[in-house]
């Protein structure tokens, strides 16, 4: 009885889940075919990353000092006064592991995907992407391609560029503000932050970047019903993204080691 | 030249295209009619690869187009152009853009000659100096005009107009009518056009075909479907509220 009541409620999510899987299929497919789009492929990049600089870099600077403030007082309150200048790594390997992948994915998804789901969506709609098709070109290496590689690539991009930010800000918090020893605080930040830290945080904003393009264009694509339902797309999209974001940062976590030398 | 035998199509649960056969000569202008939604924007779409059929063949020189892999599909799209119902400008691109898309993609020639190649088909839609305009800034006839200018660009065989006169005022839509006969006079295009507008589809059909209910219920000459003894038909090209069509 209950298989019977649990099929009908899986079925529409792994439908979904197949629809982006091959859209994802056809995208990595079409990226090895000619011709390459490299006009709108800049355009991405600009788009999706320039132009998220500055939402990148407030996230990112209030992220490191709010993480920053409650380092302090946690090692103030727990471990005693002097410990502070351990709040150091701990702050880097969390910026860099965790916060600052998944705040500037959510904030990409929110500023990016949206606006790939609504330009797609309208041009559904309009007919725009039948016109794409009847001109000879196929609208997945035309559209999807260059924002899907646009996104792989500039995520990890803003990420570095937001962990630069984020523990910059710690340090202002912990250093300038709290007056924490400034020496001993980059000594245990040099000692126990590795490379490994940051670079897993870039490799799962690529991710994250490839969900965002995906899920944005994918939506899009879907989209039916005029306006409303472009509305419709670009607010699946923002949920969709952010969702599948937040899953996949805690799988990659477990699968990606810990420290690639202790 | 086009085939189409027994062509099916369900959207959205329902039965759209129940088993269409229509052949369409090389060099003719066949204007399909048909109520708002009876399937007609569906039917030349298939005629692309837009869309799929649930059943049914369809013919182009030969060529049965419905199972091609899509690089294979995208050279029979080369011999077609389309003006769509709303013109599907591009948004991001100027006028100009849009209008040597196709040359850029189905030929090799040298940006200078897409510039040429551009302007001239601007001119013969009456459109001049509007290459650096983006769509927003066109009116909707010129936008349709673009589109049409789009579509005659890299000079297919085949030219697919859905609903040509739609949006457009009266003399324009005249214009567009001397253009697609034009089209098929001086340069020997096929052409399919869809309309619900009985003023162009007698001024530019060869034959006239009728889709109701999902299926082509009648073709014939302008004259023989004007003296038809189909009541479906009469009570459509009059325009009448009263008579077997119910639906509307």
């Amino acid at each position: 009885m209950n298989s019977r009541v649990r099929l009908p409620l899986l079925l529409p999510f792994f439908q979904q889940l197949g629809e982006a899987g091959i859209l994802f299929g056809k995208t990595v497919k079409n990226m090895f075919r000619r011709p390459w789009e490299k006009k709108i492929f800049i355009q991405q990049l600009e788009s999706i990353g320039v132009r998220s600089l500055p939402v990148v870099s407030l996230t990112a600077a209030f992220g490191g000092l709010v993480f920053g403030l409650q380092t302090y007082i946690g090692f103030h309150r727990y471990i005693g006064p002097g410990s502070e200048t351990y709040g150091g790594p701990i702050i880097s390997l969390g910026l860099s592991k965790e916060l600052i992948p998944i705040l500037v994915g959510l904030m990409v998804t929110g500023r990016v995907g949206s606006a790939m789901a609504a330009e797609i969506g309208t041009m559904k709609i309009t007919e725009q992407i039948d016109a794409l098709h009847s001109l000879g070109a196929n609208p997945i290496q035309y559209l999807i391609v260059p924002r899907t590689l646009a996104s792989f690539l500039m995520l990890p991009i803003l990420t570095l560029y937001g962990d630069i930010i984020g523990i910059t800000a710690g340090f202002f918090y912990n250093v300038v503000i709290m007056n924490v020893n400034r020496i001993i605080y980059l000594k245990n930040t040099l000692l126990y932050l590795e490379i490994w830290d940051i670079v897993s945080g870039l490799l799962k904003a690529s991710v994250f970047g490839v969900i965002i393009a995906i899920v944005g264009c994918w939506q899009g694509l879907k989209a039916e019903g005029g306006a409303e339902g472009v509305g419709r797309a670009t607010t699946r999209t923002v949920v969709i993204a952010s969702i599948s974001i937040l899953i996949f940062n805690f799988f990659i976590s477990k699968a990606l080691p810990a420290s690639l030398t202790r | 030249m086009i085939e189409i035998v027994d062509l099916h199509k369900s959207l959205g649960g329902q039965d759209v295209l129940r088993g269409v056969n229509l052949e369409v000569d090389k060099g003719e202008t066949r204007v399909i009619i048909g109520q708002s939604g009876s399937g007609k924007s569906v039917l030349i779409k298939h005629l692309i690869g837009i869309l799929k059929p649930d059943r049914g063949e369809i013919y182009v020189d030969g060529v049965e187009i419905t199972r091609l892999r899509e690089d294979e599909l995208q050279k029979v799209t080369r011999k077609f152009g389309m003006l769509f119902q709303g013109a599907a400008l591009f948004d991001s691109l100027t006028v100009g853009d849009n209008v040597g898309f196709g040359l850029v993609r189905y030929t090799d020639y040298p940006p200078d000659k897409i510039k040429e190649l551009v302007k001239e088909s601007l001119a013969k839609v009456g459109l001049r100096d509007v290459e650096n305009l983006m769509p927003y800034e066109l009116s909707g006839g010129m936008k349709k005009r673009v589109g049409l200018a789009r579509a005659i660009a890299y000079r297919p065989d085949i030219i697919l107009y859905d609903e040509p006169s739609t949006g457009i005022d009266p003399i324009r839509a005249d214009a567009i009518n001397d253009l697609i006969n034009l089209m098929g006079r001086e340069l020997k295009v096929t052409s399919v056009v869809i309309t619900h507008d009985m003023a162009s589809c007698y001024k530019v059909a060869d034959r006239i075909s009728m889709l109701y209910e999902g299926k082509i219920i009648e073709t014939g000459t302008p004259e023989e479907i004007r003296n038809s003894k189909s009541q479906v038909v009469q009570q459509f090209i009059h325009g009448q509220a009263e008579g077997p069509i119910k639906e509307w």
